[in-house]
């Protein structure tokens, strides 16, 4: 199973409904960037986030859960 | 939609460049608090502290665990203690009463044990002032500052005398713990009281009742974006430090707002500063290398941390609604892995960090001196750096610590962010006679500036 859709499982388990994704390669690493909308997630961010850790431990991944406002406050004024 | 490229850069600042909140510190005002009987005002201090900053620690690890970016410390600023005090005496009973609230908010530290004497002693004053060496051997949380001039005021030239006394004596009384006790003793002149870092944090009286303040931090990050620039011109240097410290204070925008809406207080300032710690890459001295020093400490030191310092401020001001505190970058020693290492090695000095302190956000920062060092010297320190904010219109501080019992040559470790360092040689020539005049130092002219 490939990164997207072992990620998409998680995300699908746990009500996180993704609504958009963006796959690129950076310095040689490939990136997916993964909007999800959490409104109605079934646990709560942290222990998302560890289920998704878990997975990228595994996996030899690094997976980030962090809130949009983050990236949107930081790039736009 | 985010780039790609932006959320990279984001998650590697917090990953790899050490970027983090350095501190929410939550100032409260105590003026409700006066009673003329020292139990009840504790007991009154304790209570409304709890109430307000019961939930600090809380809410600022789920902000942290929520947004996914680090908040090092949890804090609380009060009103000048000696405000406080001045109408039942027996400061220390209210010293204790901090430790406690401090202790079961879980917060970092406290801040506010202090007095604002820059034109003279009211009621109160001294009395505090003569028991923070007590105060900061009996507490671990508690911080206190003394502000001993301004220029409005002029410098107050016996509370430098006597501030002198109070730093020997601090480090003496917890000489057993590093001398410690004079790492949370902090001199003023111009003391800003909004200021979220410690140990100069107080709460002002013209503040309002309760508010989230903001430090930001980041010298990691600020390197890293200048090493990717190697033969840039200095304008462009600038340029760079611009774009990177916009970046950094609109994280502490973000988490200010959400902290004060969530604890339902409103948000004060965000502090515009790059505040190093020990940890490696997390220094500004190594900003200042990586501009095209050799070390730390050599001649261009100044004009580096000038331009370094002025455009943090540029980049800063535009990310945040509201600004204030010490905002610049700090140069404090101990807790500055690259200026332990220029200290060390003789290429930073005492005089040439006096030098820096006139275009840098504080002054002589977490500076140890040899533990023989008369208090009459301590307190020519202080007016020296003193008479630097008041010309300047700055803030300037002192925060020394007399390594009592210890070496030339030797180290003290305070531990944590507090950092470690060697003792840094002074000019052994006495300024006894000029300290023992007493009096007030005159307000500096506001024109003809030359």
């Amino acid at each position: 199973m490939g990164i997207l859709a072992k990620v998409s499982q998680v995300c699908a388990q746990y009500d996180a409904n993704i609504i958009d994704v963006n796959q690129t390669v950076m310095d040689d690493m490939f990136c997916m960037v993964m909007l999800a909308v959490i409104d109605k997630l079934k646990t709560d961010l942290d222990q998302f986030r560890g289920v998704l850790e878990t997975l990228a431990a595994e996996n030899g991944l690094q997976i980030h859960v962090m809130h949009q406002d983050v990236f949107t406050t930081m790039h736009h004024v | 939609m985010l780039n790609t490229k932006d959320i990279m850069e984001t998650i590697n600042m917090i990953q790899e460049e050490n970027l983090d909140i350095r501190t929410i510190t939550m100032g409260i005002s105590l003026l409700d608090c006066i009673d003329p009987d020292a139990d009840a005002a504790c007991r009154k201090i304790y209570n409304k502290i709890m109430s307000k900053a019961g939930r600090l620690v809380q809410v600022g690890e789920e902000i942290e665990k929520e947004y996914g970016i680090p908040i090092i410390n949890k804090r609380i600023s009060v009103t000048p203690i000696a405000i406080i005090s001045a109408a039942s005496g027996n400061p220390i009973k209210y010293a204790h009463a901090l430790e406690q609230a401090a202790a079961d908010c879980g917060v970092n530290f406290i801040g506010g044990y202090s007095a604002l004497v820059q034109k003279g002693f009211a009621p109160g004053d001294e009395a505090l002032i003569r028991s923070i060496p007590q105060a900061l051997a009996e507490t671990d949380h508690v911080c206190s500052s003394v502000n001993i001039g301004s220029t409005k005021a002029g410098i107050n030239l016996d509370a430098c005398k006597l501030m002198g006394e109070v730093v020997r004596q601090t480090a003496e009384a917890t000489q057993d713990r590093n001398c410690i006790g004079a790492a949370k003793l902090v001199v003023f002149c111009n003391a800003p009281e909004d200021n979220p870092f410690m140990a100069g944090a107080f709460h002002g009286v013209g503040e309002a009742d309760c508010i989230i303040n903001v430090g930001v931090s980041g010298p990691g990050v600020v390197r890293a974006a200048l090493a990717k620039a190697k033969g840039a011109s200095i304008s462009e240097v600038a340029d760079i430090i611009k774009k990177t410290a916009f970046k950094i204070t609109r994280m502490g925008q973000l988490v200010g707002t959400v902290a004060g809406k969530r604890l339902g207080v409103p948000f004060g300032i965000v502090d515009l500063s790059l505040a190093p710690t020990p940890a490696v890459g997390d220094s500004v001295a190594h900003i200042l290398e990586e501009i095209g020093l050799e070390q730390c400490g050599t001649h261009g030191t100044t004009a580096a941390l000038a331009l370094l310092n002025d455009a943090v401020k540029k980049g800063g001001v535009m990310a945040s609604s509201r600004v204030g505190g010490l905002s610049g970058a700090f140069i404090p020693v101990t807790e500055d892995a690259g200026m332990i290492d220029a200290a060390r090695s003789g290429s930073l000095r005492l005089e040439k960090l006096e030098a820096m302190t006139a275009v840098c956000s504080v002054g002589l920062d977490m500076i140890v001196i040899p533990g023989d060092t008369p208090a009459t010297t301590i307190s020519a320190i202080i007016a020296d750096e003193a008479a630097i904010g008041m010309v300047n219109s700055k803030t300037t501080a002192v925060r020394v610590i007399p390594a009592i019992g210890v070496k030339a040559g030797e180290e003290l470790d305070f531990g944590g962010l507090l950092g470690y360092g060697p003792v840094m040689e002074i000019n052994p020539k006495s300024a006894a006679d000029f300290i023992n005049r007493g009096g007030q130092i005159p307000a500096p002219m506001q024109s003809l500036k030359n």
